[in-house]
């Protein structure tokens, strides 16, 4: 293939670029000359708009694109500096998950459901186990130890998700120290989550009716050591963003969205309670005992990407108050419903081969009972059935109401899931937020929305 | 609506061997739940049936099920009864959480694509589903997008993955799919796609072409 | 770009191989290619635990022009994948590409509609990195291996053994030991021929 490069003078470039390459092409449609810019046919470009005619340019940004959070795609139409017109573009991280859960058991499809949203894992996990228990009708018999652990790790998995967006939002505009703050605390997150469970990022480790396993020893103890540390970083960030002229500059009267147009938009989360609603599902609709918990839902009233940072920073606070209670709350128990036909072996202890297995069970299952190994062997393979129905049990995941709607058919799988995420609701307020503002604020709203594609695209 | 379960592995004419799956699960009646609904469905759904003249014929059928309550609703009376459920001084649910689609390709109605819409009223802290279904052959839903605009890209996701053709939307286009993909895919006859995986030597079919156990 | 694909290969050229791969390898600018879970991984590397900066590499490139190895940090859609292709080909040469993560690698556990199955279908890849997503350590570990690939490579610096359009089912799974032999890189291939030192 021909490398566009490798041309010698400008003219020839040029012409090998537009009539070989297949991407940068230049075509004519309704609106006029279309340029792909890749680069070198710059002055063909400038000759050919005609000043007089037209100061209206179209913009592509993404969907590679490093301050779009990912796969983003954003066309843009300009007025010089201005931004007349901003569409999003978003599909190209679509993924199938929902379509894949249907070939898996319901257990199974907690591995796919918790790599949606991969920021907040874990709020993926909970919502989808949330319908699944509402559909068994066991609601009432989780642990309580169940509980506390999925409010626990929901929790420190809400302040690893807001570090990413401090850290991802900071250096998109330029606060490249913020990055290196984030990423810093948020490997510390990491480690406490990555001892419970086992992994870094999805998790798996809520199940419908408990949890994967128990608490490892000490992992308590890292955690009673993680808040006073984390508290004294959260100053740390507020003391160098907070009144920084650049910051405040940047994001202060940027992106406006008030109450009416959150509503209209369906936009919750922190954006909705920037803008002086106090809506949290935490609250309001409490799910897996957060109405045991003292802490107050963190609002803002300006309605712009400063007010957006003052409650992401402050709902780091509160899950820390959180997470505190819920330490002092975790008594030793069941980690999994009693009903063994749901049950999954979940007091798992580390196998010499590295892996977790619950060495009673095994002795149970193997030396003492034929009916125990069959059980298991088909609870495992099959999976338990499902009562028929639909369920809706949103929870509130760091961006917002997070939601699996979820239909069984009486089978061993899920008939449909479908995850409502609140990425992909909040991002069609992206026209709202930047049309008729500077180009260099589409950075800083779009920030500001915290998009994370995996959930938007599914 | 959906298909019958009596067995294991998926095997017919045998009973229940092992005795796990528990009873055989039988499709799903296509009845309404008894009244009252218990909590505050009865106060709901009162309010909608002095609020709505065709309220009896709007509303096919009112399900209560594990705390939820579903109105299956003709998809003349859906943009109507929306305005209503978010204006209504004593409904108020002013918010729409989600649209998505789901495919009963055995339908005893014939209608196999339904559209689910999940309401919710901050005010009274209240969710309610409203679900209209369509045939195949003439999947038309009016679009509620001037109720709630929220629902335009979650119509267009629907569109994508189910074909079921929203009227009255503004730019009803694919959404997550590439504009010149064919099929909806999340259709239960839309296969998985996957590939068949080599592991240690063996070849390994794609989910959707497994045995099924159950 | 340019000078070196015009200069034979041979052995008249190897020390000036040898530097410029030198070169090459410490200076590696990464395309900030991120696209699902992997790509937090991979910012995680940049970061100040793993610090990709001791091996000269923390500079991700916004644009593809100025970057000469494209890390695929996640799943790439069937929508990305003429996108992924376009970024690849705006890459000057010498171009190393990194699948990370099983996604990127094989479809990963989406065997699925909406997934390229390995991003080995769409540009030629020269280092695959499994994992779910991988920890920065491997990627760390993967990007060193990949250093001493392009320290070995002949003067055009192409290392890349997978050719498109092959199907993952016909791949060797045998490691490629051309360069280790001291053959050509494109040379036919010779599978699991022992490295030097691992006795005949």
């Amino acid at each position: 293939m021909t490398d566009p490069n490798a041309a010698d003078s400008a003219t020839t470039y040029t012409s090998t670029y537009s009539s070989e390459d297949p991407y940068g092409s230049t075509s004519t449609d309704d609106a006029g000359r279309i340029f792909t810019v890749g680069g070198g046919d710059w002055d063909e470009i400038v000759n050919a708009v005609d000043p007089l005619e037209s100061e209206r340019i179209v913009v592509n940004m993404g969907p590679q694109h490093p301050s779009t959070h990912g796969v983003l795609r954003m066309v843009l139409e300009l007025e010089g500096e201005t931004v007349a017109r901003s569409r999003v573009v978003i599909g190209y991280l679509h993924t199938g998950i929902e379509k894949n859960m249907e070939f898996r058991t319901w257990t199974q499809a907690v591995t796919f459901i918790t790599r949606c949203d991969y920021l907040a894992p874990l709020s993926n996990e909970l919502t989808y186990c949330l319908g699944v228990e509402r559909l068994l009708d066991i609601e009432d018999q989780i642990p309580e130890r169940v509980k506390v652990i999925r409010v626990l790790l929901a929790e420190l998995q809400r302040i690893s998700s807001h570090l990413v967006w401090l850290a991802t939002g900071g250096m998109e505009i330029g606060a490249m120290t913020m990055m290196l703050f984030g990423f810093r605390e948020r490997e510390h997150i990491l480690a406490i989550l990555e001892m419970i469970t086992g992994l870094r990022m999805n998790h798996a480790y809520f199940r419908p009716g408990g949890v994967a396993q128990d608490l490892p020893p000490g992992a308590v103890d890292r955690i009673r050591e993680f808040i006073p540390y984390m508290h004294a970083k959260i100053d740390e960030y507020e003391s160098l963003l907070t009144a920084n002229p650049i910051w405040l500059r940047r994001l202060k009267g940027v992106g406006f969205l008030d109450t009416n147009g959150c509503m209209q938009l369906g936009v919750t989360g922190p954006l909705l309670r920037a803008s002086g609603l106090a809506w949290d599902i935490r609250k309001e609709m409490p799910y897996s005992g957060y109405e045991n918990y003292d802490f107050d839902v963190v609002t803002e009233s300006a309605g712009d990407c400063f007010a957006r940072y003052l409650v992401r920073v402050n709902e780091i606070r509160q899950s820390l108050r959180i997470i505190e209670q819920a330490v002092d709350r975790l008594k030793p128990g069941p980690i999994m419903v009693a009903d063994k036909k749901i049950a999954w072996p979940a007091q798992l202890a580390l196998g010499g081969d590295g892996l977790g297995n619950s060495l009673d069970h095994i002795r149970h299952i193997m030396g003492q009972s034929m009916e125990a190994l069959i059980h298991h062997f088909k609870l495992v393979t099959e999976g338990f059935r499902v009562p028929p129905g639909q369920a809706y049990v949103p929870v509130e995941s760091p961006r917002g109401e997070l939601g699996a709607h979820i239909v069984s058919d009486g089978g061993t799988r899920p008939y449909r899931v479908h995850l409502r995420d609140p990425s992909f609701v909040n991002l069609q307020a992206v026209p709202a937020l930047t049309e008729g503002g500077m180009i260099s604020d589409v950075v800083a709203s779009v920030a500001s929305i915290d998009p994370v594609m995996g959930g938007v695209d599914r | 609506m959906t298909d019958e379960h009596r067995d294991m592995f998926g095997a017919s004419g045998f009973g229940d061997t092992s005795g796990f799956g528990g009873l055989a699960v039988r499709p799903t009646d296509l009845v309404s739940s008894p009244k009252p609904y218990g909590e505050w469905f009865d106060e709901a759904t009162d309010a909608l049936e002095q609020a709505l003249p065709s309220f009896g014929d709007a509303v096919e059928r009112v399900v209560v099920h594990r705390g939820e309550l579903t109105l299956y609703v003709k998809r003349e009376a859906l943009v109507d009864l929306c305005r209503l459920l978010r204006d209504d001084p004593r409904l108020r649910f002013e918010q729409l959480s989600g649209v998505s689609g789901v495919d009963y390709p055995n339908d005893p109605t014939g209608r196999r694509l339904h559209a689910v819409y999940h309401l919710l009223s901050m005010t009274r802290r209240r969710r309610l589903r409203l679900e209209v279904a369509v045939a195949d052959a003439d999947p038309h839903v009016p679009s509620v997008t001037e109720v709630y605009p929220t629902a335009n890209w979650h119509e267009r996701e629907t569109w994508d993955f189910f074909g079921i053709v929203f009227d009255g939307h503004p730019g009803l286009t694919r959404i997550e799919m590439p504009d010149d993909w064919p099929g909806h895919p999340q259709r239960k006859d839309y296969p998985l796609g996957g590939v068949p995986v080599e592991y240690k030597g063996a070849q390994i079919p794609p989910p959707d072409t497994r045995r099924s156990y159950a | 770009m340019g000078l070196e694909e015009k200069l034979p290969e041979g052995i008249l050229l190897t020390t000036v191989a040898k530097m410029l791969n030198v070169a090459r390898k410490n200076s590696l600018w990464p395309a900030q290619f991120g696209l699902a879970c992997c790509a937090i991984e991979m910012m995680a590397v940049g970061g100040p635990r793993f610090d990709i900066a001791r091996f000269g590499m923390e500079r991700f490139s916004a644009t593809p022009r100025q970057a000469d190895l494209m890390i695929v940090a996640g799943r790439v859609s069937q929508k990305m994948a003429p996108v992924l292709r376009q970024i690849y080909d705006q890459m000057p040469e010498p171009k190393w590409v990194l699948a990370m993560g099983v996604c990127a690698s094989s479809g990963g556990m989406f065997n699925n509609y909406a997934i390229v199955q390995g991003v080995d279908h769409v540009v030629p890849v020269d280092m695959y990195l499994p994992g779910c997503p991988p920890r920065p350590e491997m990627l760390l570990d993967a990007i060193l291996k990949l250093h001493d690939k392009i320290k070995a490579a002949p003067i055009s610096g192409k290392t890349a053994w997978t050719t498109l359009d092959e199907s993952p089912y016909e791949k060797p799974i045998a490691r490629d030991t051309r360069i280790s032999q001291g053959l050509a890189a494109d040379a036919p291939l010779v599978f699991n021929a022992p490295l030097p030192g691992e006795g005949a």
